[in-house]
């Protein structure tokens, strides 16, 4: 079938199999890589991304479902200028080590900052709760989190 | 730049997608393996028949066993030689049966489902007492009992020291199977273009897998590339030889087309290999003042079911941790290595010394609540002083190098306000409507810097040295080409300031390369918390080498002696001439102008550098973790976590900070959520991320850290290593909280993990 | 992990999703948020043949106030449950439940009809729904059919809708301003409910009581309700949170324990 998706502001005209899932559309059909695949299960948002502006687990959504809608991706945050808050957020305050998690990892903390651009450390553990990371324990996630909200926010 | 929080070179690449890791490489022709595994925990293979495989769109092949004949078997125990899929019976659930290989991913995956293998069912002996009952029928052939390996790790015993102390216990403890589970599973490309292959892997030592790799195809390494690309967390399940490492490169031979294998999340639960899995007998003799005076110990170890040449020894390394940093005259051990139709168990972040830092720490705990005693009391009397170090302990060639271990501890105590801790856990048993407070305390020792040539051996790896060049380019920047495999330690970042301090070159004028055997000088790799005092020591030596040459050459140009040169932010000036000064880039160009260059001077500004550490070094700390329960449920809820580590030398605090933090993370989810089961009939009860408990942001508290830094005189640089101090530290500080929370009620002991069920049963089993 | 080919239909109405699954008959599943058929389909527990994608029936997705009830459209997500003004006022504990499924990434895709319809014995809104009395409303190829809530779970994963029918909206008496109550434990805060609890007062005095993760099926705590209802204390009738349950025995919690928390969270659950 023929699906027609934005992504990151390019519009793409694909024939795919109907059960192509949308994050395999995104890494083997585009070669957008960024988004990972970390679980069978929407278990740990390593393959989050935006979908029409929400936030959602691309393993658990079909190409075909995301037919005639923009998703972002992690190579759709920040540009030429530079990283996004978000981004630079998990720079400065080492919210990451292998990176594996990172990229569904920042595009959940984005979709956060749109939404409550002052959270609490709560509000950011609840928000980022579907996402998983072996490796920082979490806490330097919260503290780029909060660095992002203090430094620009969601953009 | 050593001790500065520098943000990491690494973080740009991975924080906007355009990271490497291995199911992002795309080859052109590219093929997709998948594996057929085994469903049955124990059987015979009657029949596998492919055929309805072979016949579907896109598949290319299907192979069994029969068909890799020829391969020499993959590392193994000598004598206990393994096969690359299941040949005539099925040893655990998740072995591999069968391969195979299709265009796509989605057509192999179909294709792996349409492969039909018929078991005639044996036995299952899925713990290790059902695998040594005395009907029990050996698993693994080679062996004529599912004893592998048993093990008097010290000659003597200490029966007579056990008689003559005033007092003794004994304790049952399990060090439960836990999985690595790093977010990537594991992935391999081979590409097999002219003479060898291309094998990019998701491994932490590139230069082994490489010789492995060589060795079973008959290749001379230099033909034979291997790649770490971004590897997405490790953990030492990185580190196991599968069959996917050999498969993928053979099959690309075959196919003449690259092929790529990437495991999905319920096959990496069942198909890599978990950690720990460890039942620990131990019998301690002590005084009145809890001075423990004698230490027997009886390690059983389930290797599952087909031994691997780490797994089946990684009790060695328990063994030798027994005393912990506790002055303890007498320690006997040995150990059991058990087959059971389970998936094999090898190194998972800590590899043997977190089982050892367990058992001890609770037995501290329980000599202490024998005598009535504070557990921070027990702990002091038994520490090994600040001035006995270098300590030797009871085991040959174990020798704790600088530390001050009370020193840890009084802090500790005072961070934690213990004293005030103490209080309001007095006064919440008094209101029934107050949870539960508990205090638990972890002082700790394990090994890092791995290891002195001689250790590392023992493990198959061809040293325990780590190798760095350091080559100026003509502009004044450095590369550096090390010999590690690092999967998010920050290699990168940590080394170059360490060659930014020696070279004088800006920190942001350095770039580290790593994981390519084709580019790097021989190396070891990444594991055993060594890339600090191990790699880090042998970028200082490389670089101090370069430093001494470019002085040289600045001295020739200067026309001064080299010792008259003083090094200033540019480069080299004439002491007191601020006027004779040279840049360290014109000293980088000039060291390619052999017609300008001081005569017998070799060109260029490089030099390879290999570093052998003269001992293990030993990272330790004091640990301490409040927890609070809930009458009614049990479950338990972590207040505060409080480290404080001696790692030696920090080079960059803020991704020491996070090494802590993980490693804590990785105790903690030990301590309170995880674990790999099966059940009666061998079948795993934990083979997605809904079933094994790997906790979420909401699940884990924040960490208080604080460092004291003993630089070890074993290495030039004084580090000490800390990939592992945080996961070797935590399990007990949290299991001690847990119990100390319920002593009162008479709970002695609750195994990991604490779930709120076992926990609340505690409460209420208590005598 | 990949589901297993299928063809791909999307109903442009509940007519012709309707149509669709009776030219399929039980070969095609519906679509909604597919947040519980497409992890089932992963791990190749479900091989549809066909499914009917009626993610886009936007008309589907809503919530209403209708005389003395909230109609609400089976196609709303679960986010839409967390924020709507009207569940917050009229059936506040609905919302109560909703925020306590999965993430936020599960909640923006997972629909109110979806998490039903997929009949899981440890589903939050079946908790709540089940306690506010609602009434699922299901359109097949003979018309329109209600179906009471108490009726609608019928084992594990199964329910009174049959493969031809289309659950179209949710209808729940607004109980604006009567006590309610959710609690939900869980082992990690991303997980399914161990034992949940939904409590909700109605007028007159009577008190509703559901569990989750206690048997086969969602279902009430009828015999807390009646000792509630002959004036016993709330923290005397929380001991009978168990009573005629068979909560499951498994890796997840033994059943005694499940009991003992049923217990638990009931308690709380009546204090509030």
């Amino acid at each position: 079938m023929r699906v027609e998706i934005t992504v990151n502001g390019q519009p793409h005209s694909r024939e795919v199999e109907p059960r192509q899932l949308l994050v395999h559309f995104l890494r083997d059909t585009l070669s957008l890589t960024g988004t990972h695949v970390g679980c069978d299960t929407s278990s740990c948002g390593a393959c989050t991304v935006m979908l029409d502006g929400a936030a959602v687990k691309s393993c658990t959504v079909l190409a075909a479902q995301a037919d005639g809608c923009s998703v972002t991706t992690v190579e759709g945050l920040g540009g030429p200028d530079g990283l996004s808050p978000v981004q630079e957020g998990f720079r400065q305050c080492h919210g990451l080590q292998c990176g594996f998690c990172t990229p569904g990892m920042v595009m959940a903390a984005t979709a956060l900052l749109t939404e409550r651009p002052d959270p609490s450390e709560q509000e950011i553990r609840d928000g980022l709760k579907g996402n998983m990371c072996r490796c920082t324990g979490y806490q330097m996630i919260v503290e780029s989190v909060q660095w992002a909200a203090a430094n620009g926010g969601a953009r | 730049m050593i001790g500065s929080a520098v943000p990491r070179k690494e973080d740009a690449a991975l924080l906007t997608g355009r990271g490497t890791f291995v199911d992002d490489i795309h080859r052109p022709g590219l093929l997709h393996m998948v594996y057929v595994h085994s469903g049955e925990a124990h059987a015979l293979i009657t029949r596998i028949d492919a055929d309805a495989a072979r016949a579907l769109p896109g598949v290319v092949g299907v192979w069994t066993a029969k068909d890799f004949a020829e391969l020499p078997a993959r590392p193994s125990v000598p004598g206990l030689e393994r096969s690359y899929l299941a040949g005539d019976k099925v040893h655990y659930v998740g072995e591999p049966v069968a391969v195979v290989v299709a265009t796509d991913r989605y057509l192999a995956a179909d294709a792996a489902r349409a492969v039909r293998v018929e078991y005639e069912p044996l036995p299952v002996m899925a713990t290790v007492a059902d695998a040594l009952a005395p009907d029990a029928v050996p698993i693994f052939a080679p062996l004529e009992s599912n004893l592998a390996l048993e093990q008097q790790v010290t000659p003597h015993d200490v029966a007579d020291e056990l008689d003559a102390s005033p007092h003794r216990l004994r304790a049952r403890l399990v060090n439960q199977r836990c999985a690595g589970a790093p977010l990537e599973p594991y992935g391999v490309l081979a590409d097999w273009t002219g003479a060898g292959p291309t094998i990019w892997a998701t491994v932490q030592a590139p230069h082994r897998v490489r010789a492995e790799i060589a060795e079973r195809f008959g290749l001379a390494r230099h033909l034979v590339r291997v790649i770490a690309p971004d590897v997405g967390g490790a953990f030492g399940v990185k580190s196991s030889f599968m069959p996917e490492l050999f498969l993928a490169p053979e099959l690309s031979r075959r196919l003449s087309r690259p092929v790529k294998f990437v495991e999905t999340r319920g096959e990496h639960m069942v198909h890599t290999y978990h950690g720990r899995d460890q039942i620990q007998e131990v019998e301690v003799g002590f005084d009145d003042e809890g001075t423990i005076l004698a230490l027997d110990v009886t390690l059983t170890v389930n290797t599952g079911g087909v031994p691997d040449p780490v797994g089946i020894a990684l009790a060695t390394l328990t063994s030798y941790m027994l005393g912990g940093c506790y002055r303890i005259p007498k320690i006997a051990a040995r150990f059991r290595s058990v087959v059971t139709n389970t998936t094999p168990t090898a190194s998972y972040r800590g590899a043997g010394r977190p089982e050892a830092s367990f058992l001890i720490e609770r037995v501290v705990d329980l000599v202490a609540r024998r005598l009535g005693k504070d557990p921070a009391d027990v702990r002091r009397v038994n520490l090994v002083q600040p001035g006995e170090m270098p300590y030797q302990t009871p085991f040959e060639g174990i020798v704790y190098d600088e530390a001050d271990y009370p020193a840890a501890l009084d802090l500790l105590l005072s961070r934690l306000d213990y004293a005030g801790l103490r209080e309001e856990q007095e006064r919440r048993r008094a209101d029934p409507g107050a949870k539960l407070l508990g205090v638990g305390l972890s002082t700790f020792v394990e090994m890092g810097g791995f290891g002195p040539t001689p250790l590392f051996e023992q493990f198959g790896y061809i040293g325990g040295w780590e190798s760095a060049n350091v080559r100026l380019q003509p502009d004044g920047s450095a590369i550096i080409l090390v010999g590690t495999a690092p999967h998010g330690q920050g290699h990168q970042t940590a080394l170059a300031q360490i060659a930014a301090d020696e070279l004088g070159v800006p920190f942001d004028a350095i770039s580290v390369l790593y994981g390519d055997t084709a580019v790097v000088q021989e190396g070891i790799g990444t594991m055993g918390s060594r890339g600090m005092p191990v790699a880090g020591n042998a970028v200082r030596q490389a670089a101090a080498d370069v430093a001494a040459k470019a002085r040289l050459i600045a001295a020739h140009m200067l026309e001064a002696e080299g010792d008259d040169l003083v090094r200033v932010d540019a480069g080299f000036q004439v002491k007191g001439v601020p006027t004779a000064e040279v840049s360290l880039a014109a000293v980088a160009e000039r060291s390619f102008k052999p017609h300008l260059l001081p005569a017998g001077t070799g060109l260029g500004l490089e030099c390879t550098s290999y570093y052998e550490p003269s001992n293990l070094s030993y990272p330790s700390g004091a640990h301490g973790c409040v927890v609070e329960i809930d009458r009614d449920t049990g479950h338990v809820h972590v207040l505060r976590y409080v480290c404080v580590d001696d790692c030696g030398t920090v080079i960059n605090p803020m991704t020491a900070r996070g090494q802590i933090h993980g490693g804590v993370a990785q105790g903690i989810a030990q301590a309170l959520y995880e674990k790999v089961s099966f059940d009666a009939d061998g079948r795993p009860l934990a083979a997605s991320l809904e079933d094994y408990m790997v906790p979420g942001m909401l699940d884990l508290p924040s960490y208080e850290t604080h460092h004291i830094e003993t630089k070890s005189s074993f290495n030039p640089l004084g580090a000490k290593g800390l990939g592992e101090a945080g996961a070797t530290a935590a399990p007990q500080a949290v299991v001690n909280a847990v119990v100390d929370a319920l002593a009162h009620l008479g709970v002695r002991d609750v195994e990991m993990p604490c779930t709120p069920e076992r926990v609340w049963k505690a409460m209420h089993h208590a005598s | 992990m990949i589901p297993a080919g299928f063809s791909y239909v999307r109903a442009g109405s509940v007519q012709e999703a309707l149509a669709e699954l009776s030219r399929h008959g039980g070969a095609a599943r519906l679509l909604a948020g597919g947040h519980s058929l497409l992890p089932a389909m992963k791990l190749r527990r479900a091989e549809p043949g066909v499914l009917v994608d009626i993610g886009r029936l936007r008309e589907l997705s809503y919530v209403r106030r209708d005389g003395d009830q909230v109609a609400v459209g089976a196609l709303t997500s679960h986010r839409i449950l967390e924020r709507d003004p009207v569940v917050a006022e009229h059936v506040p504990l609905l919302a109560a439940a909703a925020r306590r499924i999965g993430d936020p990434q599960v909640r923006n895709r997972g629909t109110i009809g979806g998490s039903l319809a997929h009949a899981d014995p440890a589903a939050d809104l079946a908790a709540a729904v089940l306690a506010l009395d609602g009434v699922l409303v299901a359109r097949g190829p003979a018309g329109v059919r209600e179906i009471p809530a108490g009726e609608f779970f019928t084992g594990p994963r199964q329910s009174a809708l049959a493969a031809d029918e289309l659950l179209t909206e949710i209808r729940l008496p607004a109980a604006g301003g009567l006590a309610y109550a959710f609690e939900k434990f869980s082992r990690r805060a991303l997980d399914w409910a161990v034992v949940g609890v939904a409590v909700q007062s109605r007028p007159g005095g009577r008190t509703a009581v559901a569990l989750i993760g206690m048997g086969p099926t969602p279902l009430r705590a009828v015999a807390v309700e009646e000792a509630l209802a002959a004036g016993t204390p709330a923290a005397e009738a929380k001991s009978l949170a168990a009573r005629g349950c068979e909560p499951p025995d498994n890796a997840v919690a033994s059943s005694s324990y499940r009991a003992h928390l049923a217990e638990v969270l009931v308690g709380r659950a009546l204090a509030l």
